[in-house]
């Protein structure tokens, strides 16, 4: 009876603690109170619609109104016969930027550390952040202009060259260059910040030392450079793979028409394209479930091992 | 300093003053060809053969988008969503970035963990949208504002940066009987000018580029933002040309009507401008302000 007691007393002071403890942080619980309602409304209410892939969503019923359908929708996007053709291509994009995207800012931030300060340096870095800063329709925009083949530069300089015209933007087997080269194109200088701050915090001494002791450039490019960045490099592939399941839609939306769906569909635009534009809410929501789930799970294993691996997470 | 002469030395240099000057071109090379066919004559776009000086220069392009069609009124609503837009990121942002910032704060894991969750689950698009549409904010500016609030990286940016704000100054406010909101908007926000210059450029950059929400959300032509009109365009030229190349004979014709390569420049240009024109003002800030965003703590 006696240690009920106290045990009760002491959640009360605690209760009472706490509640003093709020009431002197009143002004910052306000002050949080917009962003914690941002949270809850745009993200959380969301997560709770998820339940409309189990469900046959019906606009006036409502959420919770519509009637249950089990993995229905699920089973029918895995025995879609495009199902394996939208893996392989959102898939396919994600390891093609891993390959051909992730290495060049590390290389470029690289050459820039032998650049000396100065004028030089910080025109070629203004200038390579440019192209990050403009939009994916304009970047599109220049693409179907510059690659026409009726008045495209490029197909121009084919023809002079004697080569046969190429329809680049309506081409399946362009779809993923195109894609590829217009990502290091747009990422190539914005991509290397991460690098180039890591490059400014090595200790300057280490170079002056190997300077000293008859190192050349590349020796200290080899033997310090690239290894004092080689963890920022490990969690920043680590989370490339994290998200080799994802791509957005908005990139492809403006690359694609159906002459080109075999290589360029991909599962984001195929939610689109079977939600939005013909309504079928409930079937896109079972394949973005889907989707998100196989994220999560590739997410968390990759941050398991970048924390096994440098001591640090995300976040 | 010691020179190195070494022949691997030489060769690198050579590697990289030719990667750079690679670099150089292929990024100033499209911009300023389209920046100088804008300005050029339709003849001389017809033809083909402008590098990177305009040829037979003329501004009828610009005054052709400026006068008539989308354009205008499509730039006002860019420029309205980016304003008040990027206002409310900064707004939110900062007002929750600051408790977070704060050591001991009751409830504090609480926020900390609605936040981290939502990096890693998503409801997805069709969810969102029926929010939308449920909150009465489809086909209304607001859809384009409020489902993106606040951005979790630069929420991070924010917090780390009012973390390293020395605690003292507050304190010594504190015994002088201000309170923490007075604090907040009278110590720490204008010793925040960079992070919030910063932030508000990320912010700013998404408002002005953004299309797929203004696609998805708004149904009103005459709200649509400048990038939707632009894209709008160049896929009427793509489809126009794919049907023409088939042989559609009409759909040549229409070609040739719109073909006004110039207007299309002018038109990229301008939804271009305004980011390339702020962006190397800020651009000191951002080094240290994706190192935060990518991996602090």
């Amino acid at each position: 009876m006696e240690v009920t007691m106290s045990k009760n007393e002491t959640f009360q002071n605690g209760f009472k603690r706490f509640w003093k403890s709020m009431k002197k942080t009143k002004y910052l619980h306000l002050l949080a109170l917009p962003g914690v309602l941002y949270y809850i409304i745009f993200h959380y209410i969301p997560m709770y619609g998820v339940i409309i892939a189990f469900k046959d969503y019906n606009f006036r019923k409502g959420i919770l109104g519509s009637e249950w359908v089990g993995f229905k929708h699920f089973i029918r996007f895995f025995e879609n016969p495009f199902f394996w053709r939208l893996i392989r291509n959102t898939i396919l994009i994600n390891v093609y930027q891993i390959i051909f995207v992730f290495p060049l800012p590390i290389l470029f931030a690289l050459f820039l550390n032998e650049l000396r300060d100065g004028f030089y340096k910080r025109f070629v870095q203004t200038v390579s952040y440019l192209p990050h800063f403009i939009s994916l329709p304009a970047i599109i925009g220049m693409m179907v202009m510059f690659l026409s083949p009726t008045d495209g530069v490029v197909n121009m300089i084919l023809q002079k060259m004697g080569l046969p015209t190429i329809y680049f933007m309506a081409d399946p087997k362009w779809f993923r260059p195109l894609y590829i080269i217009s990502d290091i194109w747009q990422h190539l200088g914005w991509g290397a910040i991460i690098y180039i701050a890591a490059l400014s915090n090595v200790n300057p001494e280490l170079y002056e030392g190997a300077v000293i002791d008859g190192a050349t450039r590349v020796q200290m490019m080899r033997y310090i450079s690239i290894p004092s960045i080689m963890p920022t490099i490990v969690i920043m592939l680590l989370l490339r793979i994290g998200h080799i399941m994802s791509l957005g839609a908005e990139k492809v939306l403006l690359m694609q028409s159906p002459l080109n769906y075999e290589t360029s569909d991909v599962i984001s635009t195929y939610v689109y394209r079977r939600g939005l534009v013909y309504g079928e809410y409930s079937y896109t929501t079972a394949i973005g479930l889907f989707n998100s789930l196989i994220n999560l799970t590739i997410l968390i294993i990759a941050n398991r091992i970048t924390k096994r691996v440098t001591e640090t997470g995300l976040f | 300093m010691v020179k190195d002469n070494s022949l691997s030395t030489r060769i690198l240099t050579l590697i990289v003053h030719t990667t750079m000057i690679f670099v150089l071109i292929v990024t100033l090379y499209p911009v300023l060809n389209v920046f100088a066919s804008s300005l050029s004559s339709a003849d001389a776009n017809n033809r083909g053969i402008i590098t990177i000086f305009p040829i037979g220069f003329t501004l009828d392009s610009y005054k052709m988008i400026f006068t008539a069609g989308a354009v205008p009124r499509a730039f006002k609503n860019s420029v309205v969503y980016t304003v008040v837009g990027t206002l409310i990121n900064l707004i939110l942002t900062t007002s929750f970035a600051y408790p977070l910032s704060r050591k001991n704060l009751p409830l504090k894991s609480f926020y900390t963990w609605l936040v981290i969750i939502t990096m890693y689950f998503s409801g997805g698009l069709i969810p969102l949208f029926i929010l939308v549409k449920n909150l009465g904010l489809y086909d209304t500016m607001w859809a384009l504002i409020l489902p993106g609030a606040i951005h979790t990286t630069n929420l991070i940016i924010m917090r780390t940066f009012f973390q390293n704000i020395p605690h003292e100054l507050e304190e010594s406010a504190y015994l002088d009987g201000a309170n923490e909101f007075v604090i907040f908007t009278r110590i720490v926000l204008p010793l925040s000018k960079a992070a919030l210059a910063t932030v508000g450029l990320y912010y700013a950059v998404g408002h002005w580029n953004s299309w797929f929400n203004a696609m998805i959300f708004l149904s009103d032509q005459k709200k649509f933002p400048l990038q939707l009109v632009l894209r709008d365009i160049i896929m009427l030229a793509q489809t126009l040309q794919q049907a023409a190349e088939a042989g559609d004979l009409s759909a040549r014709q229409e070609l040739g009507l719109i073909n006004a390569k110039g207007v299309k420049y002018a038109t990229l240009f301008v939804s271009m401008v305004p980011m390339l024109a702020v962006y190397p003002f800020v651009q000191k800030y951002f080094v240290k302000g994706v190192m935060i965003g990518s991996l602090k703590d």
